[in-house]
């Protein structure tokens, strides 16, 4: 399982052909205290840079952007009653939706993990 | 740091904000903290819990002296101030000749003169649109040289009795002077939280040491814009430039209240022709009403409200989540006939049309400080 990361701070963890899609440490507690997100559909299909989702926070509501296209395969119900879990838990409990990627080659304008790291150093 | 930015006004209250940790960002002219490392819904409870200090220094206060000020005031705001007793507080608003809201506005009655505080982002309208009508035998003065901080929460005012003794026995909506660790300050049972709490005007040079000395209290929060927002919405107060604008009366902004029965008999206020008929009749074409989402997802400001039918009627002014109430709150215009508190209305939240209902407000019960018989 490789995990890769967009500009965008979402990650992508890959298995096979399926991808499971959230939000970054960084971006959460750059967001703050979520209340809400809106996951899309199961079998909705969007591309690339996609606005897939959103998230709200106390103040504002934030787009999240599909790191890569495909077919929406599940979503994380427990974010109906529980969205604080991507403050919690970016990177495992809080994850987003699960996607069949329809194009492999869309990870290679990803970064990996120290990319990242380095990308968001660069940010502060 | 952008040109724009290094305009930025800061309160006397800045480097302490920074110490703490807080978020700097634009307000109003102001570089303001909107958070500080607790975050908006850990300010927001801690409010509604124990004390929260906010820094309002961007907000103007503005002394008028000389003989019959507050004739004076009365021809320019609707809410009775000749009767206002000394050392009383009272909530109005400029109106124009259209009767829209110029602002909203505290009046607080005072020995020798009269003590306002204003919006930070109307201050400068609001003295120039008085002192184009003030007479010669009355001064305004715009107090730049103190800060303003709002000491807010059901503990609030217990915490500051500990520095002015009985400032917890003030009845609300009243003001008094007393020296806080030896600084004279303003001291007025009011805020804008739906909570318990004073305000408290600062000279400036000693306006951080007051609010070191607050903040030393073991109940005590620094709380940024982000959750005075939050409280404030849930209070059913509105902000001036969302809620109410020039384009809504006090009428349609459901603030009859603030308009006494002398003034509605006497009028005499800018705009009072269209206000009075509109408040005699009981019929505006639009008015202000409290709307709950019935699912999670909060309703932002803009968000265009509508009936069944998917016609438009109405717009969120205020919208967001409300951590006491423990879900998404929200205020806007609806046409009158959607009025009435239970009406079904739907919200267009992006691509979705999602449930709401026209609900009274306030959204959490507001907890101003009544004294006990």
């Amino acid at each position: 399982m490789t995990v890769y990361y967009s500009e965008d701070h979402e990650w992508i963890s890959v298995n096979g052909n399926e991808g499971t899609v959230g939000i970054t440490d960084y971006a959460q507690n750059a967001l703050g205290d979520i209340v809400f997100v809106e996951v899309p559909e199961v079998g909705d299909d969007f591309a690339k840079g996609d606005e897939v989702a959103v998230v709200e926070s106390v103040k504002a509501a934030s787009e999240i952007y599909a790191p890569v296209g495909g077919e929406i395969t599940a979503v994380n119900e427990e974010l109906e009653d529980n969205a604080a879990l991507v403050n919690s838990s970016p990177d495992g409990d809080g994850w987003f939706y699960k996607v069949n990627i329809a194009d492999a080659d869309e990870l290679e304008g990803l970064m990996d993990a120290d990319g990242y790291k380095a990308f968001v150093a660069g940010l502060e | 740091m952008g040109a724009e930015e290094q305009n930025l006004l800061k309160t006397p209250l800045f480097s302490l904000h920074e110490e703490l940790g807080g978020k700097m960002v634009p307000f109003a002219g102001y570089l303001m903290p909107v958070q500080y490392p607790l975050g908006v819904m850990g300010e927001h409870n801690h409010t509604r819990e124990k004390a929260g200090l906010f820094d309002v220094s961007h907000m103007g206060q503005v002394v008028i002296t000389g003989n019959n000020a507050d004739e004076w005031l009365e021809t320019l705001v609707p809410g009775n101030i000749i009767d206002l007793k000394e050392n009383r507080i009272r909530y109005t608003t400029f109106t124009n000749e259209d009767g829209g809201i110029l602002d909203d506005l505290m009046i607080t009655k005072r020995n020798e003169d009269i003590f306002m505080v204003v919006n930070a982002a109307c201050k400068e309208q609001d003295i120039a649109h008085m002192r184009a009508a003030l007479p010669d035998h009355l001064e305004l003065t715009e107090l730049t040289d103190r800060a303003l901080v709002a000491l807010q929460g059901p503990v609030a005012a217990s915490v500051l009795a500990r520095f002015a003794d009985g400032v917890d026995e003030m009845p609300f909506m009243s003001y008094t002077e007393a020296e806080i660790d030896g600084v004279a300050c303003f001291i007025s049972r009011c805020g804008y939280t739906g909570e318990d709490g004073h305000e408290i005007s600062i000279p400036a040079e000693h306006a951080q040491a007051v609010c070191r000395k607050l903040l030393a209290e073991a109940e005590v929060e620094a709380i940024g814009l982000g959750a005075r927002d939050s409280l404030r919405l849930e209070a059913g107060l509105c902000l001036y430039g969302h809620d109410i604008t020039t384009e809504t009366t006090p009428a349609e902004g459901a603030l009859n209240w603030s308009i006494g029965k002398r003034r509605r008999e006497e009028g005499g206020f800018p705009g009072a022709e269209k206000i009075l008929a509109q408040i005699n009749s009981g019929e505006t074409e639009t008015l202000r009403v409290g709307i709950l989402p019935s699912g999670r997802a909060p309703a932002r400001e803009g968000t265009e409200i509508l009936d069944a039918d998917d016609n438009v009627i109405g717009q969120i002014t205020s919208g967001g989540f409300g951590p006491t109430f423990g879900g998404p709150v929200a205020m806007g215009y609806v046409k009158s006939e959607f009025s009435k508190v239970g009406t079904e209305v739907f919200l267009q939240v992006r691509k979705k049309k999602l449930e709401a209902k026209v609900a009274a407000m306030p959204f959490v019960e507001q907890r101003y400080y009544r004294k006990s018989k």
